[in-house]
């Protein structure tokens, strides 16, 4: 197996794991985390599919990998955004929860 | 044959980590596990040959993500055991494993049956580059192949903060982002604040200059100078600038105005949209990635900093 094989398969299971986070994990920032663990799992295979277009005389096909870079720091202008959102639903709420019916509403 | 080793061992420790972000119980230890991750994600990207892209990512993935999310984990405090509380039941964990499964199981197939040769671009990127008068590929392509790529990621940027800002409750509105940091001023902390910056801005300039030919760049750059930026911050020797500063503002959107202007002088000087006349691709290029630094630092220091906190007038 070579290498671009071999990272686009943990690149498979890294979406996946992340994936998995961000559907049972309740808290948003966890959510967060898992969908960057997902996003870096993409990244990985795409840069995978870079390595394995390498050709003349280049050691990976440069244009997926510059796509890359405006994608990470992309991810984290989102990231960002992200956050900010959570932190005002949390000062302006006083609860993390994302459920339509929070739990202490539902209790009384 | 060490070097399959080497590169099997790093996945599975990777993929380890990921795996602790998400099941791990604590939040700050999900984050701990994260930014471990992100550098090693950027030992990946030196197995993969993307050089441009480890630097990114140390700086980016690991570092400013990292630092943003300990800053918002000590904020939200307190609301993590009411989301353990809330937690799906096991039918919807079921549901998700399988789901997560599936994909990976398909994109794994995916991986296995890819076309060979594989599709590239390489061979016109290294037929092209010596007329943009840049040497490193991916300078090459972020600034001159796929210059439409990279102007609509600066605005994206812009975008992004003027979100994050728009998040500020009303009274704080123009007012400075972030809490005001004190720390001893004969302290360790802050004696690193005085003796990192100098030091962390000639590096930063090297970066920015051999990404020309080299890697590095202006994202590697400017995260660095946004580095530095926070670390006088954080250490309490200088404060956020109020967001209604018109210079502050001004150095927020001067790259994108930049790159616009140079993309519809192309129109008329190179026939298209964002086309550089031949001999003068490189100064062009030079000049855009120099607008885009101020625009790169402000933006990736002020949404690391975060909505504003302060009404404006106050300075405590």
């Amino acid at each position: 197996v070579n290498v671009e094989t071999m990272f686009g398969l943990g690149a498979a299971a890294l979406v996946g794991t992340g994936l998995y986070g961000l559907i049972v994990l309740a808290h948003p920032l966890r959510k967060i985390i898992a969908f960057n663990v997902m996003g870096t799992g993409v990244f990985v295979l795409f840069g995978a599919l870079a390595k394995r277009g390498a050709a003349a005389g280049l050691a990976a096909d440069p244009v997926p990998q510059a796509l890359l870079i405006t994608a990470i720091v992309v991810a984290f202008a989102a990231s960002a955004l992200a956050i900010a959102l959570i932190v005002r639903l949390i000062e302006s709420t006083d609860t993390a929860s994302l459920a339509s019916d929070p739990p202490d509403e539902a209790a009384t | 044959m060490t070097g399959g080793i080497v590169s099997l061992s790093m996945l599975l420790l990777l993929l380890a980590l990921a795996v602790w972000t998400v099941v791990v119980r604590e939040a700050f230890l999900a984050i701990a596990g994260f930014v471990a991750y992100g550098l090693l994600l950027s030992l990946v990207w030196v197995r993969l040959y993307g050089i441009d892209v480890a630097l990114t990512e140390a700086a980016i993935g690991g570092g400013l993500t990292g630092a943003m999310l300990i800053g918002a984990v000590s904020r939200l405090r307190g609301t993590e055991a009411a989301a353990r509380a809330e937690r799906s039941g096991a039918g919807v964990h079921a549901l998700a494993l399988l789901l997560s499964l599936a994909v990976t199981a398909t994109l794994a197939l995916c991986v296995l049956v890819l076309p060979h040769p594989a599709p590239t671009l390489a061979p016109q990127v290294a037929e092209n580059l010596p007329v943009t008068g840049v040497g490193n590929p991916i300078t090459g392509v972020l600034l001159a192949f796929r210059a439409l790529d990279t102007l609509l990621e600066a605005i994206v940027l812009v975008i992004g903060l003027i979100g994050v800002w728009s998040l500020a409750p009303d009274r704080f509105w123009g007012g400075r982002p972030g809490l005001r940091y004190t720390s001893d001023p004969d302290g360790i902390l802050a004696y690193f604040a005085r003796l990192l910056p100098p030091l962390g801005i000639i590096f930063a300039v090297y970066i920015f200059w051999a990404g020309a030919d080299h890697p590095g760049g202006k994202f590697q750059s400017a995260t660095i100078l946004a580095a530095m930026w926070m670390l006088v911050l954080m250490a309490g020797l200088s404060d956020t600038p109020r967001i209604d500063h018109r210079g502050l503002r001004f150095g927020v959107v001067i790259g994108p105005l930049v790159f616009i202007a140079i993309g519809v002088l192309g129109l008329f000087t190179a026939g298209a949209l964002l086309a550089y006349p031949p001999q003068w691709a490189k100064p062009m290029i030079v000049v855009v990635e120099l607008a885009l630094l101020p625009t790169l630092t402000l933006v990736l220091g002020l949404l690391l900093a975060g909505p504003p906190l302060r009404r404006p007038g106050n300075t405590s």
